[in-house]
């Protein structure tokens, strides 16, 4: 099954191996990975599209959830949940059916960001079945080359669930306003527009 | 008044309360070796780095305190490697401290450079590396921390030589604020109350208790579980000492050579409580027959070991003592309702007992570990290296003390006993210090006799010599028919006495069991370190066995 997982961290450097070593040393394959700074320049987000076994999602997310520079760990999957990815494609477009490709690109509201005589680039966004369609469709026309940003994902909630929170017990008051800016970054409003 | 980075480093590991440090100096630790000099830090010069984290990883055990060593870079830092997987695998806290060249030449593939972090991230409950001068207090102070509390392991600190050379002011920080790290406490009530309310009905019950009840010094609470209710009580092989085994309600230990009657209970058992252990492999054997019957209770500190091999029915994520403490005002005596299960276990215990054949006037390794644990009254602290040696001991010793058994019992690590044993000892001067080692496995770790000697350490150094990889030829012998691939020490091990000797450590000969009892009189009365040379049967086997991969009731008995 897919899960998407996203997770919190410190924004130190070697966060990203920490993360992604847990994923390796169980032989358990990354299909996306995406990070960036949130609000907060000192959290860093990173959204994980892993397919497996529950059990061992589990396993994983109780193991992100031990490691130091992790501060919050989320199985999105199942959630009410707002993902997103953005797209490059660079699509062959002669005169002869420009206009064919052009419709196609309206249609899914992308946007063409390049043009010469024999090809477009094209940006789109969205979620993995509006991105799936429109490969499908342009395919045909010959599609040179496709690049990814991979999935990020958050919660529609305010606030990630409780059931999934760290097993928190605050130490002490600066621990607790720390976790706030986290908390934030679950309910501010998705950056890309629908 | 500004100081430098090293002298911080070490003014740091004295605000930390840290009397020995454990190491081998070099290049690019130098610095941090010159600031040592100055200190009141007692330092231990080992053979090799990988004998330093063993000692640390040992202190630690013995005392719950972290233990340190301080290497150099590169090669020394691997070095560690072997000790930190042992220590993190057995949840032993311990800070290694790595040295580091310069920060403007990591990456450039500079002289006895390594990439330490990377190397191991895998291996250690967190690690560092210094970049600025300003953060060495902070990340000493956490180290410390993050080592001993929660489920305790290794961490590291790799430490740039720059860093150490610049300088800044010292102002070591009173509290620890990591907003990523959290430590589960008393366990949830709700959760301790289910427990509770299956022990109270349970028909079968059965104690499996693991190294995660020594380290949280939960012993006290252990008791007075077993005594409150009548429950029979297994423990694991890092378990061992945690009750004592000459209680009528302890079964022993459990698992590949655990006891008959702990491996039927477990087995047999209807609700099987599960306290500060893993359900490794070695104790489950096929997981999916493990256990058919039983309802689980599973209490241990590290959410993370909560249904990872076996799933479990109730679930308490905390540290073991405070809520044994909870679980012990809730739960009842159920000796009268339980009495056809003790029954039960009695028989298995007149009919299964651990044995091993002594009519023949051969030394055997189980004669000299029985009568090591008769002469020290079984209070002795105990290092075994890995191997025949290791689970005859587990076995024989008759252990009575938490934190009296160290040895390797997740990674496995051959040659953990000798430096382990003088890592004890020095944590625990008063008490006399034993180790179990085999020709084979102390041997990846003799050189560390020299520091014994050296420093005086009076560790007794049982070599158990049987002339071969014992467990490895036992495995052939039963599983390979008798092909003998690699197994085989014989006249190719040196001359033990002589290598005693070498070292300016007494030594003793045992060859028969006539000699035995004054062999070890011998060498418990004697100050200083000594080598005892027991040559012991060459083809015994351990058993019982769970052969790999079968279920815990089919046992091998052939003792």
């Amino acid at each position: 099954m897919k899960h998407t997982i996203g997770v919190l961290v410190e924004n130190h450097f070697g966060v990203l191996a920490r993360v992604s070593g847990l994923f390796s040393a169980r032989g358990f394959n990354i299909d996306s990975l995406a990070v960036g700074e949130t609000e907060d320049e000192k959290v860093s987000r990173i959204t994980i599209v892993a397919h497996g076994d529950d059990r061992v999602v589990d396993q994983i997310m109780k193991q992100l959830n031990k490691l130091i520079d992790v501060i919050k760990v989320v199985n999105l999957t199942g959630e009410d949940m707002i993902d997103r990815e953005l797209v490059l494609v660079k699509v062959l477009a002669p005169a002869s059916t420009r206009s064919e490709v052009m419709q196609i690109v309206n249609t899914f509201r992308a946007k063409i960001v390049d043009v010469n005589s024999k090809a477009l680039a094209i940006e789109v966004t969205g979620g993995e079945s509006k991105i799936d369609a429109m490969l499908e469709l342009l395919r045909p026309y010959g599609i040179l080359e496709v690049v990814r940003t991979g999935l990020i994902a958050m919660s529609r909630k305010a606030e990630l669930t409780a059931s999934q929170k760290n097993p928190v017990i605050e130490k002490d008051d600066t621990a607790l306003k720390a976790k706030k800016p986290a908390a934030a970054a679950a309910s501010k409003k998705p950056k890309v527009k629908v | 008044m500004k100081l430098t980075g090293a002298q911080i480093l070490i003014r740091s590991l004295e605000e930390e309360g840290v009397d020995y440090v454990f190491g081998l100096p070099g290049g690019a630790i130098l610095p941090t070796f010159d600031a040592l000099y100055d200190s009141k830090l007692k330092f231990i010069l080992v053979r090799h780095e990988q004998g330093a984290t063993h000692m640390a990883d040992a202190y630690g055990r013995a005392t719950g305190k972290p233990g340190v060593c301080m290497v150099t870079s590169g090669p020394a830092a691997t070095n560690t490697v072997t000790g930190l997987a042992t220590a993190y695998m057995d949840s032993a806290p311990l800070v290694c401290i790595t040295g580091q060249v310069a920060t403007t030449a990591i990456g450039s593939d500079a002289f006895q450079e390594a990439d330490v972090m990377g190397i191991t991230r895998p291996v250690t409950k967190h690690n560092y590396l210094v970049r600025d001068v300003n953060d060495i207090t902070r990340i000493v102070k956490e180290a410390f921390y993050i080592a001993r509390t929660g489920r305790p392991g290794p961490v590291l600190i790799d430490f740039p030589v720059d860093v150490s050379r610049a300088t800044a002011e010292f102002d070591y920080p009173k509290d620890v604020s990591i907003r990523g790290y959290t430590i589960p406490s008393e366990g949830d009530p709700a959760a301790i109350k289910k427990a509770a309310d299956l022990i109270n009905q349970a028909k079968r019950p059965c104690l499996y208790v693991g190294g995660g009840a020594v380290g949280s010094g939960a012993h006290k609470e252990v008791f007075e579980l077993v005594e409150k209710t009548g429950i029979p009580i297994t423990t694991t092989v890092l378990g061992l000492g945690i009750f004592p085994e000459d209680h009528p309600s302890s079964l022993r230990m459990l698992g590949m050579h655990g006891t008959v009657y702990a491996n039927y209970s477990v087995q047999q058992s209807d609700v099987l409580i599960a306290v500060g252990a893993r359900f490794d492999d070695r104790v489950t054997g096929h997981v999916a027959k493990f256990c058919p019957h039983a309802k689980i209770v599973h209490i241990d500190i590290d959410p993370a070991s909560i249904s990872k091999t076996v799933r479990v029915d109730v679930s308490v994520v905390g540290d073991v003592k405070p809520v044994l403490r909870q679980l012990n005002k809730l739960v009842k005596d159920r000796r009268k309702e339980i009495k056809p299960w003790l029954d039960q276990i009695a028989e298995w215990k007149a009919k299964h007992p651990l044995k091993f054949k002594s009519n023949d006037n051969v030394l055997r390794q189980e004669m000299v570990i029985a009568k090591v644990g008769e002469l020290t009254k079984h209070e002795a602290v105990v290092t075994t290296g890995v191997g025949q040696h290791q689970m005859w001991t587990a076995q024989w010793y008759g252990f009575k003390a938490p934190r009296s058994m160290l040895t390797s019992g997740g990674l496995g690590t051959m040659g953990y006993g000798l430096p382990s044993a003088i890592g004890a000892q020095l944590a625990r001067p008063n008490e006399t210090v034993v180790c179990f080692d085999g020709d084979g496995s102390t041997q990846m770790t003799l050189c560390e006799m020299a520091t014994a000697a050296y420093y005086k350490i009076p560790v007794k150094l049982f070599i158990l010599d049987n002339s071969h990889h014992g467990m490895v030829r036992q495995w052939q012998e039963l599983f390979y028919r008798h092909r003998y691939s690699g197994s085989q020490l014989g006249a190719s091990n040196p001359d033990f006495m002589k290598l005693a000797d070498g070292y300016g450590v007494k030594a003793i000969k045992i060859r028969t069991p006539a000699e035995l009892e004054p062999g070890i009189k011998e060498a418990l009365a004697h100050k200083g370190p000594v080598l005892i040379h027991c040559v012991v049967a060459q083809e015994d086997n351990v058993f019982p066995m769970v052969p790999a991969g079968h279920a815990l009731d089919q046992v091998m008995d052939m003792a």
